[in-house]
């Protein structure tokens, strides 16, 4: 798609990832959405988002900092942390991007089998990972949660849910993005 | 489009508001958010909301009074009262006078999400009565369904008048036809639409999997179980099960699947606790389920059950005239899809389309459609893009049994299985085709 080349979806990582985790998501994202994906390292001083009372960090706080810093050459940014992040109003969150929004976070926190008294499982958690950036990215493109169980953009409240759903969009989910990217293109070009 | 449940959030707290605005947003409701109590009170005279969630504690007027006030209104807006762990008593208070339900700040994604899902299913009942006044007249949510012919009419109107009830339904069809569609179509137009559609295909599953896909499994059930995990007819729950294929599932499954349509409760494989679930069933095969239940491979007691009402989805040969706007509807979606400019069809090929008989139904004619885009001009759409052109010339990727399994399913369909006047068009004996029939597996479509 040639739109793919005038815009990109930005990746900020905390620390090197590995060269698999790049070349999968960036084909994903390739297809699904049509956008390059660009990946960048930052590191991100987080105290200053540490809430000491909730022993976690607030995702809000995150969200309108990389909303003040982001360059308007991305089409979307997302942030991914390894930090347990909250909203006010809720315990915890695994990602939460602003609906049709530009940015967007995504932590591993909650995504690794040791959080639940399970094994490490570095292929499991690049998995979860993989499926809850793909749904963030539907809803900052203003996709809303889909009843479809295999579907990736459908709710998911704890980890068990992510595990049962795939990487891909169902029919109408997949025709809904591309009725939204299309529009996109021709209202942005 | 579906009608979307509204949704007022009353909070004072300006990030409170933002992210349950995001969160319901994302969730598919219709939000909006007021100030206070008195702002929520001026919008509820304007317009009505389904669920209003509502903080106990504001400034001015609180949670509980608006309460009240929203009750003389007259208004049946379910309301849930938001609450910080110090205010829990009053919050039970508010239940006693009559909110829906309360939740403790911060809240479990969880916890909240079922929480709505409880109070969107009472608006979902509620709905269901005032269905029942003033009947439902169109179907929502069946853009997939095409075609203008008296047969797909006929098969739309069935869609209809048992969509609202709680029927088990049997939808039958060669493959191909789109049952699962039609299933869609039903569960889309009934009550239980705000649910999941849970969708298994039963023959791609052996016995032992599809247990645990149906029922679920505990942790260590067998090796390679390292969670618990919710079996379909849990995920069903409130929604609809659609079980494709149905007449491949095994003896031990029948039993199995009549106990839990007679209880509405079932165990996880490897565990001990009843689990209930309310769902509806939809069933779809392409098989004769009579003739199984003659034949003593299909539980007629299951069959009585599953079969309240049938759906009978003509193949495509049976409705030639739908071809025109099936294409349509093909160019638009591929075209789309692979982003390309719409392109059109020529009459000849539209001829050529229509005199061809289908043995793989809608699907076989969309992924004619699919492939033709990919290789034609990416202008319009020639006879030599078909595949149907190049088996005239080409049929060097087809065996000889296959064209003869092909050809004898297509006279014995076209004739409706009636084996004489079949014999005769082949110019064989009835013996020789009965032993053709039984060579290639052929089998006679379900006839309701
Ligand atoms: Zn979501
Ligand atoms: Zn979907």
């Amino acid at each position: 798609m040639d739109h793919a080349e005038e815009k990109k979806i930005l990746l900020i990582t905390h620390g090197p990832m590995d060269e698999y985790f790049h070349g999968t998501l960036a084909e994903d994202i390739q297809k699904i959405y049509g956008f390059t994906i660009h990946f960048e390292e930052r590191h991100l001083d987080l105290n200053a988002y540490y809430d000491p009372v909730r022993r976690q960090y607030n995702g809000n706080s995150i969200i309108s900092y990389l909303h003040e810093t982001t360059s308007a050459t991305y089409m979307k940014t997302l942030g991914l942390f390894n930090v347990d992040l909250f909203i006010p109003i809720l315990t915890y969150i695994f990602g939460q991007a602003i609906f049709k929004g530009n940015v967007g976070i995504v932590s591993t926190y909650r995504l690794r089998n040791e959080q639940y008294g399970l094994k490490q499982d570095t292929k499991l958690l690049f998995e979860r990972l993989r499926k809850v950036i793909i749904h963030e990215l539907g809803h900052s493109f203003g996709l809303v949660h889909c009843y479809d169980p295999s579907c990736v953009m459908r709710s998911s409240t704890y980890v068990e849910d992510i595990d049962q759903k795939d990487f891909g969009m169902c029919i109408s989910c997949r025709d809904l993005i591309v009725k939204i990217i299309n529009n996109l293109q021709t209202s942005t070009f | 489009m579906d009608k979307k449940i509204s949704l007022l959030i009353v909070d004072d707290e300006e990030s409170v508001r933002d992210s349950l605005y995001n969160w319901f947003i994302e969730d598919g409701y219709d939000v909006d958010c007021a100030k206070n109590a008195k702002e929520a009170l001026s919008m509820l005279e304007a317009r009505d909301f389904d669920i209003i969630l509502a903080d106990i504690k504001m400034p001015g007027m609180d949670g509980m009074e608006m309460h009240k006030r929203i009750k003389s209104l007259n208004k049946d807006s379910i309301v849930i009262i938001m609450t910080a762990f110090a205010s829990v008593e009053t919050a039970v208070q508010a239940l006693k006078e009559g909110a829906y339900d309360y939740i403790t700040k911060p809240f479990d994604p969880d916890d909240l999400s079922h929480l709505l899902r409880n109070a969107v299913s009472q608006i979902s009942l509620r709905t269901e009565n005032e269905a029942l006044k003033d009947r439902i007249t169109t179907l929502e949510n069946i853009d997939d369904i095409i075609g203008s012919s008296e047969a797909m009419l006929r098969v739309l109107k069935e869609v209809e008048s048992v969509a609202p009830s709680n029927s088990s339904v049997i939808i039958t069809g060669e493959s191909g036809t789109g049952k699962e569609i039609i299933a869609r179509a039903i569960h889309a137009n009934s009550p239980r639409k705000y649910f999941p559609m849970v969708s298994v295909h039963c023959g791609a599953l052996s016995e032992n999997l599809l247990e645990s896909e149906l029922f679920g499994h505990e942790k260590g059930a067998f090796t390679g179980a390292m969670y618990n995990r919710k079996g379909r007819f849990e995920m069903a729950d409130g929604g609809t099960i659609f079980l494709d294929e149905i007449g491949t599932i095994s003896p031990k499954m029948q039993i199995e699947l009549l106990r839990v349509l007679e209880t509405k409760t079932f165990v996880r494989v490897g565990g001990n606790k009843e689990i209930e679930s309310d769902f509806r069933i939809i069933c779809a095969t392409n098989k004769d389920l009579k003739k199984l239940v003659a034949e003593g491979k299909f539980r007629e007691d299951l069959y009585y059950r599953l079969n309240v009402v049938n759906i009978r989805i003509p193949p495509l040969r049976e409705r030639l005239e739908d071809i025109p706007l099936l294409v349509d509807h093909f160019i638009n979606k591929f075209c789309t899809s692979m982003s390309r400019n719409i392109i059109s069809i020529k009459d000849v090929t539209l001829k050529r389309l229509k005199d061809y008989n289908y043995p793989g139904n809608v699907r076989e004619l969309e992924n004619m459609i699919e492939r033709a885009i990919v290789v034609g001009n990416g202008k319009e759409i020639l006879p030599r893009d078909l595949p149907l052109d190049k088996k005239t010339t080409d049929t060097s990727y087809e065996s000889l049994e296959d064209l003869e399994k092909k050809y004898i399913a297509n006279v014995l369909d076209k004739y409706e299985w009636n084996i004489s006047k079949s014999a005769r068009v082949l110019k064989v004996d009835r013996v020789t085709l009965y032993n053709k029939i039984r060579k290639y597996g052929l089998t006679s479509p379900g006839k309701s």
